[in-house]
């Protein structure tokens, strides 16, 4: 008798299951609004990535052509695959001392996984990660980028 | 020839007598089955292409997408597009294949389609054969089609083929038995097997209704049994792809690869509608027994229409079974045959025995 109470409860209770994980995908089908396809093409200019979407790294420059960044490397080594280059000058600050600043960022988009590495890496915030994902060019030698603006300088007051 | 949208009988019949007045008798019977054949084909093909159209939409809701969206408005035109390219594919025979077999599979497969279809009532005299044991026919014919899939994996040399077709066989024969006992639970409660008389014993309530619990038991262990039949998902094991990249048609391509999955979907089809038929009342409009009104607005609907809505909404529910369910084993897929579903189904069959003779049924 017990086997067969048993039996019953197991008949009763896959049936169960199988309406819940039902229940599960009915809510999907009924509710098409909340489709995640996107019409690429035709939306491109509405379309809006998520934020923490990484299309490519970034320098933040503020309004007077400055950045953050003081050409200490590390995001250079911490690049996995070696999609960062540091090219360091120094320069002279005013009270007459020798400095390190950048020179150039060198930034190979065609190398970058993406991995968010120098981001986290970074000590003053200097890169961040782009929204932009259209990046296919004619030329390979285009994706190679220095992310530094030309004639900018480092923003006062960033601790070295 | 008068045309009535509600009963198509006094349509054919005139079309008969204007046949006959035209042409000697055998002529005659020659052109109507000409007519037949070609309406078939032409169903069988415009409804195969819409049932995959419609599956890679329900399939792509079901996930959060969009499905074919590109050809066409909608996509529309994306299966249409699909079967012209299968058309224009090389026909590839394996080098050690046995060549009649090989040939002759997908053609049992589609012969055992066409012959399940040609019971089906469509609507008030829409229907070709009307054998008096039209459910066993079904029952019969449908399983001719596990024939075709044997030979095509035995015939392919292919070890997938072979596995893939030998896990059919073992599949459909088991679930042929809840197919053929669920159908008894209801040829009980409308006392014929004959499809119209069936249809037209469901005129004030469907037996889905009309025989309460064991009419609903037998209904689920139908659509079961019935996916199961028809080697869709989560019965899909016979040409599961992640295992045996495509099961018994691995080897077939172009329009022979065609008939399997035209084939596939039509079974789908002839599933949903004997569940619609035999479950849900056919072509017969919703009616309750005192909404006199309601029973009126309900009529004015015409019964193809009423036919192809519940057909429509039973493919829908398989295909939520196929894109919610994982796939089992093969064990498992015994173990529910032989350990859930046969003895639930004889039970069943007792109880249905005991509602019909205590006249408890509505």
């Amino acid at each position: 008798m017990n086997g067969l109470f048993q039996y019953i409860s197991t008949v009763f209770k896959s049936v169960k299951s199988l309406l819940i994980g039902m229940k599960i995908t009915g809510k999907y089908v009924f509710t098409p609004w909340n489709n995640v396809t996107q019409q690429y093409p035709e939306n491109r200019d509405t379309l809006k990535m998520f934020d923490r979407f990484r299309g490519e790294v970034i320098m933040t420059h503020n309004e007077n052509n400055e950045h953050l960044c003081t050409g200490c490397g590390i995001c250079e080594i911490n690049c996995p695959n070696g999609s960062i280059e540091i090219i360091s000058k120094s320069i002279l600050t005013e009270d007459g001392k020798k400095k390190r600043a950048i020179d150039q960022h060198i930034y190979h988009l065609g190398m970058c996984t993406f991995c968010n590495l120098c981001v986290k890496a970074c000590p003053t915030g200097a890169i961040v990660m782009g929204q932009n994902f259209e990046h296919s060019v004619w030329d390979r030698s285009k994706l190679t980028k220095v992310l530094n603006q030309p004639g900018s300088k480092i923003a006062q007051g960033v601790k070295e | 020839m008068g045309f009535n949208i509600y009963d198509f009988s006094g349509m054919t019949h005139n079309m008969h007598l204007w046949f006959l007045e035209r042409m000697s008798p055998t002529a005659t019977t020659i052109v109507e089955w000409t007519i037949i054949g070609v309406s078939y084909m032409l169903f069988v093909a415009l409804f195969g292409l819409f049932l995959v159209y419609a599956e890679r939409k329900v399939c792509a809701a079901f996930q959060q997408r969009l499905g074919p969206m590109r050809v066409g408005y909608w996509g529309l035109l994306q299966t249409i597009a699909d079967f012209i390219k299968l058309l224009m594919k090389e026909l590839i025979m394996p080098k050690s294949a046995d060549r009649f077999l090989y040939n002759l599979a997908p053609f049992i497969v589609m012969i055992a389609t066409f012959l399940a279809m040609a019971v089906l009532p469509f609507a008030k005299g829409l229907q070709t054969l009307d054998f008096d044991i039209g459910i066993f026919y079904v029952t019969a014919v449908s399983s001719v089609g596990v024939i075709g899939i044997l030979l095509a994996g035995w015939s392919s040399n292919n070890k997938y083929s072979l596995i893939g077709a030998m896990r059919s066989g073992a599949q459909i024969l088991s679930y042929e038995l809840s197919v053929s006992l669920s159908l008894v639970t209801i040829i009980i409660l409308a006392g014929s097997m004959q499809l119209s008389v069936v249809v037209e014993s469901q005129r004030d309530s469907w037996f889905l209704f009309k025989g309460h619990i064991p009419s609903l038991i037998a209904f689920v262990i139908f659509l079961i049994a019935g996916t199961a039949e028809t080697n869709r998902g989560p019965f899909d094991l016979a040409e599961a792809e992640s295992e045996l990249t495509a099961g018994f048609h691995t080897e077939y391509s172009g329009i022979k690869f065609a008939f399997f999955f035209l084939a596939e979907y039509i079974n789908m089809f002839i599933v949903a509608a004997m569940a619609t038929t035999v479950f849900l009342g056919g072509w017969m409009p919703l009616h309750f027994g005192q909404f006199e009104s309601f029973n009126h607005v309900m009529d004015f609907i015409p019964p193809l229409v009423w036919f192809f809505m519940k057909v429509l909404g039973v493919i829908f529910l398989i295909m939520w079974f196929k894109w919610t369910f994982p796939r089992l084993r093969v064990d498992q897929i015994l173990t529910l045959e032989w350990k859930y579903l046969l003895p639930i189904n004889l039970v069943n069959i007792l109880l249905m025995c005991l509602v019909v003779l205590t006249k408890f049924h509505l």
